[in-house]
């Protein structure tokens, strides 16, 4: 090949790669950026908020897009792997923002990677709607772009506090008598829930007889279980991510601990049902989201009904439960819809301005954010497990089935 | 805490319960330190990946449970698929580095926790699993007070069993003699005409082995996760450490001692803490074990 070939050759490719934007220029896109855990240890519930995103990202595009001043424009994500490690999640940010220029980021995968994405974002000031990061210390250092979908740790398993007091009313007691065990793994998450539990119970002047932090590496319970049983608490509340949860209810039943009432995150993770099959009767599970509340908005439909569209578009979940991580998912990027087309420009700073006044009812629930970021429309539902299936029992505006207590 | 203290002079049953459910778990850690000891002793080869192989064991006994192996058979199972995956590990990685210098070895075996780790991620997902053989639980007192469960009862018998197989194959067997020899001193027992090659070898997939047996072990009394292996290192390097290099009866006594007073540390004090005890009992030792010998040099000198 001469010179002048391989030169007209390379002219014409050139011209090719340069002239392929005009020619794709019918459609104008919106691009946001994500680094999400798609290996490593959170690769399982990465996946899961991908494919919220995408199927939102999907279902907005077919329907026309986002209207954003009169333009219509689709949205598109540019995803990196973040490997489920901090560091690189931030090294990540930093390349969608400095290199690929995103200017609105989706969360990634978790409280901790969402703890070292958060700082980069601030620098540059782009707004970044997260869904699956729940650490309350996210909301109090001040973050001006950092949103979030979900309800924070504390707020997990707070609400089981309310039902004990009931209960003790109920029973004709005072809740000041009521006696909490609580056993949580030692870790930022699930200490934040304790927190939540511990500030609700001191509320109620309930007494706390047992209060252990579980060594994040082992998984036995018996010394605490042994505490619980000679002190024979009115409710025990247990956190430790699905270790933590498969442990409780599988010790809980072998030891013969007998409790009226007992609390645990993080059931449905650990597939408690199908591993423990009765013993997991009677248990209240916390989760941020089930499909079959009431919640509704124009564009998804009902819980229900995004459930069902989503097991069709993606048939892998379709025996299986869809899981909150993805709707929350799915729920971030509606905010994001929502507050462009409210802005009516791309301009960043605008953008942060009509997210921080989101006041939405959807599918996933109420959204509204505090001066903090977080989402304070939603409250978390706790769900008791009966005959095995999750009927949702708090709070009771929402709730489809009565507390059965004491537990079986 | 002296509440807590209190309540197990009150009832001692309690007291007895914690020191069984000690037992019980602490036999099963024993036994993987048994087999890191082992790898150590001989070949000088501080198996980092002792706890991803015991991981890898429970998976693969979980694995073929849900495809109707009967657990406990999955546990023969799990051994042998362990020996012939350590049998590989060795050919390709560990028997390059058995001659150059410790960091080489602990760098090489570091990086087969973390593929090992990653392809349990790959294959089976980040969810927990456990095996439950629904068993039910042995009432200890009659009263319900202390139930222990049979499955944990049945670990416990077969960690027992199988540390007498151990013990009596490392004493009797030409090939347990042959280790032995190779861990005194390898020099002198390729002089000898031990295939110290072969002694290596084997080992290791004696190792693997064991650790599979755990693994199916743990995946029956506790819980799995890819992640989960490092806790098993750990504990089985507090424990050879605690007993002494070469001192296989001082492994089991320090494992069962452990989860003694992990259980009771736990009860007393509260569970954060226990991991605290163990690295506080390992610094006890340690100590002890340096006054002891700081004596005996000045008694040379």
């Amino acid at each position: 090949m001469s010179v002048i070939t391989k030169f007209t050759t390379a002219a014409a490719l050139g011209a090719a790669l340069v002239s392929m934007p005009l020619s794709a220029s019918a459609e104008e896109f919106i691009t946001l950026g994500s680094a999400i855990s798609l290996t490593g240890k959170y690769s399982t519930n990465g996946l899961h908020a991908q494919n919220g995103y995408d199927f939102a990202i999907k279902k907005i595009n077919d329907a026309g897009g986002v209207d954003v001043g009169g333009t219509k424009y689709k949205l598109r994500v540019i995803y990196y792997d973040d490997e489920s490690t901090p560091a690189r999640g931030a090294q990540l940010a930093e390349r969608l923002i400095a290199q690929d220029g995103v200017q609105y980021m989706l969360g990634p995968y978790s409280s901790g990677l969402t703890k070292a994405i958060a700082p980069v974002t601030e620098k540059y000031q782009i707004p970044m709607v997260e869904a699956e990061g729940a650490s309350r210390s996210l909301f109090n250092k001040g973050y001006k772009y950092l949103f979030a979908v979900l309800s924070t740790s504390e707020q997990y398993l707070a609400s089981a506090i309310d039902l004990a007091a009931g209960m003790a009313e109920r029973e004709g007691k005072s809740p000041s008598d009521v006696k909490i065990a609580m056993a949580f793994e030692n870790d930022p998450f699930s200490l934040d829930v304790r927190a939540g539990v511990a500030d609700d119970a001191a509320k109620y002047g309930m007494q706390i007889v047992v209060d252990d932090k579980l060594p994040r590496d082992l998984s036995d319970m018996s010394a605490t279980l042994t505490k619980v049983k000679a002190l024979k608490p009115d409710l025990l509340v247990v956190s430790g991510h699905s270790k933590g949860a498969a442990t409780a209810v599988r010790q809980i039943g072998e030891m013969g601990i007998s409790v009226p009432m007992l609390a645990v995150t993080h059931c449905e993770a650990a597939d408690v049902t199908g591993k423990f099959g009765d013993t997991a009767n009677g248990i209240l599970c916390s989760t941020q989201w089930a499909e079959t509340l009431t919640y509704e908005d124009p564009f998804f439909g009902s819980a229900a009904n995004y459930n069902e569209e989503f097991k069709a578009a993606y048939p892998e979940y379709a025996d299986k439960k869809v899981p909150y991580q993805t709707a929350q998912a799915s729920a971030a990027v509606w905010v994001f819809k929502d507050a462009f087309e409210r802005a009516g420009t791309l301009d960043k700073e605008a953008l942060r301005d009509a997210i921080a006044e989101t006041d939405l009812m959807t599918f996933y629930g109420g959204i509204k954010f505090s001066a903090a970021g977080n989402n304070v429309a939603k409250p978390m539902v706790l769900r008791q497990i009966q005959d095995g299936i999750y009927n949702v029992v708090a709070p009771p505006e929402f709730a489809s089935h009565e507390l059965q207590w004491p537990r079986p | 805490m002296w509440a807590n203290i209190d309540l197990l002079i009150q009832v001692p049953k309690l007291a007895a319960g914690l020191f069984l459910e000690g037992l019980l778990i602490g036999a099963v850690f024993s036994l993987i330190a048994y087999g890191l000891a082992l790898v150590w002793g001989v070949m000088n080869v501080k198996n980092l990946a002792q706890g991803p192989f015991v991981i890898a064991g429970g998976y693969i006994c979980w694995y073929l449970s849900t495809l109707g192996l009967h657990p406990v058979l999955g546990m023969f199972a799990a051994a042998v698929v362990m020996w012939g995956l350590s049998w590989i590990c060795f050919k390709l990685v560990v028997s390059k580095v058995l001659e150059l210098d410790m960091f080489v070895s602990l760098l090489a075996t570091f990086g087969l926790a973390y593929v090992l780790e990653q392809s349990l991620s790959l294959a089976f997902t980040q969810d927990t699993q456990t095996i439950n053989l629904g068993w039910g639980s042995l009432d200890v007192f009659g009263d319900g007070l202390v139930l222990l469960a049979w499955q944990k009862v049945m670990a416990f018998a077969i960690c027992c069993v199988l540390a007498v197989v151990l013990v009596l194959f490392m004493k009797r067997s030409r090939m347990g003699q042959a280790i032995r020899a190779t861990a005194q001193n390898a020099r002198a027992a390729r002089v000898m005409g031990i295939d110290t090659d072969k002694v290596y070898s084997f080992t290791f997939c004696l190792n693997g082995a064991i650790c599979g047996a755990a693994g199916a072990l743990v995946a029956m009394i506790w819980v799995i996760q890819p992640f989960y292996g490092i806790t098993y290192s750990i504990r089985a390097f507090v424990l050879v450490v605690a007993a002494g290099l070469g001192n296989l009866p001082g492994v089991i006594l320090a494992g069962l001692g452990m989860g003694g007073l992990e259980q009771f540390g736990g009860f007393i004090i509260g569970a954060e803490y226990q991991q605290a005890l163990v690295v506080g009992m390992l610094l006890a030792v340690l100590v002890v074990r340096l006054l002891q010998q700081s004596r005996k040099r000045q008694a040379v000198a």
